[in-house]
């Protein structure tokens, strides 16, 4: 029953391009897609607790080693990708090695991931003979307008389709951890880590796996991202400002629901588009003032999120004694 | 050579002026970890403000400088108090991870509100500092100013906390959170108090900032994340850590930035940090447990 609804879902998403339904509607989409995918990245570690404020490292990993390679040297995206997603795993090992093992927790944890962020965007910027500093970078054009070699696409519909199968390979990987023992394992070791390493639990590899894993998809983001929009600069892919876009994106929609990211995606653009149409471009800030406000009392009032808080509530109604069943886990 | 050195000492000593701006901000944000076990992530947004209400006091209604900083001062300690009251205290039972994050709620609520009430652009306070001269070396007065102001905030709130009954309570509160309302303390009212101070060193901090930077809205994420840096690695709470941690950290930056591009003296000096979490996650003055 669930296969079949989510196939319908699938397909009904599919045929949109067919429905001509404009090239604006079709960006935000394409926006809502390449966004699910990154913040369901980040969810993958972040709904055990690992809460990272240093996605925008690997976000801008991804984007700058395929736009350098392919800028300066000429190599195609497609052997691009593949360095940028061994940097960014790299990147994520060296960092989070000595974390886990040292036990760098909580606060500590997310002002590391914090400084992470921080260095490779003052990096990118420092670099700016190569990468446009602050200025940012253009991937230089294919030749032609569609070039699959340069993974460039002057059509949006063939755009949309790449980002459709990235998002749901992207809830796929949710959907295998959240099967996986691994996700007990994680479990175990965000309620307690010295009781979950005694019942012989490797605390380190397993949080080490989760979060290259975590690391690598953000980075395929960056690449994503950074294709369609065909410029990149170092605050829009890395920095602290967003990485804790993600985060609270992932807030807003849901933590510990598979599609809780992929509404956090539609909920920000369609708060930050509405409120662009409505205010219009002459009143600068407005839509980040009833974000921020919006933020604090969903994590003060709806911590759940938006669709884990409609999931909870729904639960609620369709099993009314509440001694019946135990409660359900998230 | 002779020249080169000269340089060099120039860069040593304003990365000492500097560390005295850097351990002002850290000063008020440690204050408040310590005693509430909170990191404000939209502190350096709390200056910021305090920046603007400086600049629109002295630059457009003509306060003198004086009363615009201790106005200045007030409203953040107020702001301080007031997130404590509306934002921290709700969450002070949940997941400390959510106090964080709520937290950085504020840093992007106040960022666009700043932006939507006093626009982008940047603005300056208009007042000419003179530049001291030593020895063929230069120093701003500024800088000079903020670095005895730091020392001096420094030393108060130390004899605050150890010669007054308040704060003797605040320092008890920080040690066992479970037994000091039964001896009869608030731990509300400590922790309001405790916010608004924090606040109020924000606001000094913004005072001495104005002074030297233009104020816009971002302005806040460009001395953030350099705030907490100092705050972890001096150890969470330890406020003569952080002092110590901060002059390290402008060293980085001071001299890195005079032997390279000042991003590469940020980025050595987080890098920095990030090294020393591993060697020593409880901060640099810390005995090994």
């Amino acid at each position: 029953m669930n296969r079949l609804l989510a196939l319908i879902g699938v397909l009904a998403l599919a045929s949109i391009p067919l429905l001509d339904i404009g090239n604006y509607y079709l960006h935000l989409l394409i926006t809502i897609l390449i966004w699910g995918f990154i913040y369901t990245s980040w969810s993958i570690m972040g709904r055990f607790g690992l809460v990272s404020l240093g996605h925008g490292a690997f976000l801008g990993i991804g984007a700058y080693t395929v736009t350098m390679l392919w800028n300066q040297i000429g190599l195609s995206p497609w052997l691009g990708l593949p360095i940028g997603l061994g940097l960014s795993a790299l990147v994520a090992v060296v960092i989070g090695y000595p974390c886990f093992r040292f036990r760098i927790v909580g606060h500590y944890f997310a002002l590391v991931t914090l400084a992470l962020s921080e260095v490779v965007r003052l990096t990118i910027v420092a670099l700016r003979d190569n990468t446009g500093g602050s200025l940012g970078m253009t991937p230089r054009s294919a030749d032609t307008a569609n070039s699959l070699y340069a993974l460039q696409f002057a059509d949006k519909e063939t755009f949309f389709y790449i980002a459709l199968v990235v998002w749901l390979f992207g809830l796929w990987v949710w959907k295998k951890v959240d099967r996986s023992m691994s996700r007990y394992a994680l479990e175990a070791i965000s309620e307690e880590e010295d009781a979950a390493a005694s019942v012989g639990i490797n605390v380190t590899r397993t949080k080490l796996t989760i979060t290259v894993l975590s690391a690598v998809l953000t980075a395929l983001g960056g690449v994503l991202y950074a294709q369609y929009q065909l410029y990149i600069n170092p605050e829009t892919v890395s920095g602290i400002a967003i990485s804790l876009q993600i985060v609270f994106a992932v807030i807003a929609g849901g933590m510990y629901v598979q599609l809780g990211p992929t509404v956090g995606a539609v909920f920000t653009l369609m708060l930050a588009e509405s409120l662009r149409i409505m205010v219009g471009h002459d009143v600068h800030g407005l839509d980040g003032t009833i974000y921020g406000l919006l933020l604090v009392l969903f994590i003060i009032f709806m911590p759940k999120g938006i669709l884990g808080g409609l999931l909870s509530w729904w639960e609620k109604r369709q099993s009314p004694p509440p001694s019946a069943k135990p409660a359900p886990a998230e | 050579m002779e020249i080169f050195d000269i340089f060099l000492l120039e860069a040593i000593l304003n990365g000492i002026l500097l560390g005295g701006v850097l351990a002002l901000l850290a000063l008020g944000l440690n204050l408040v970890f310590g005693v509430i076990d909170v990191v404000w992530i939209c502190y350096a947004e709390l200056v910021m403000l305090g920046m603007y209400t400086v600049y629109w006091l002295f630059a457009q209604y003509g306060v003198p400088l004086i009363p615009a900083f201790l106005l200045g001062i007030l409203a953040v300690a107020a702001l301080g108090a007031l997130l404590h009251y509306l934002v921290i205290q709700p969450v002070l039972s949940s997941a400390p991870i959510n106090q964080l994050l709520v937290t950085g709620g504020v840093l992007f609520f106040l960022q666009a509100l700043a932006t939507l009430v006093f626009g982008v652009e940047f603005r300056n306070i208009g007042l000419r500092l003179p530049v001291l001269e030593f020895n063929e070396m230069y120093f701003s007065f500024a800088r000079v100013l903020a670095f005895v102001a730091a020392l001096a905030g420094m030393v108060a709130l130390y004899l605050f906390l150890t010669r007054t009954y308040l704060g003797t309570a605040i320092r008890a509160i920080s040690q066992d959170r479970a037994i000091m309302p039964l001896m009869g303390v608030n731990p509300k009212k400590i922790y309001l108090i405790t916010s608004a101070i924090g606040g109020g060193l924000a606001g000094l901090a913004a005072c001495l900032l104005v002074l030297q930077y233009d104020v816009h809205p971002a302005i806040g994420l460009s001395f953030g994340p350099i705030t907490f840096m100092i705050c972890v690695m001096g150890g969470l709470g330890n406020m003569v850590g952080g002092f110590v941690a901060a002059f390290i950290f402008s060293q980085f930056i001071s001299v890195g930035g005079f032997f390279f591009a000042i991003e590469w003296g940020y980025v050595v000096a987080f890098a920095f940090f990030i090294l020393m979490m591993f060697v020593k996650p409880q901060g640099i003055l810390s005995r090994r447990r």
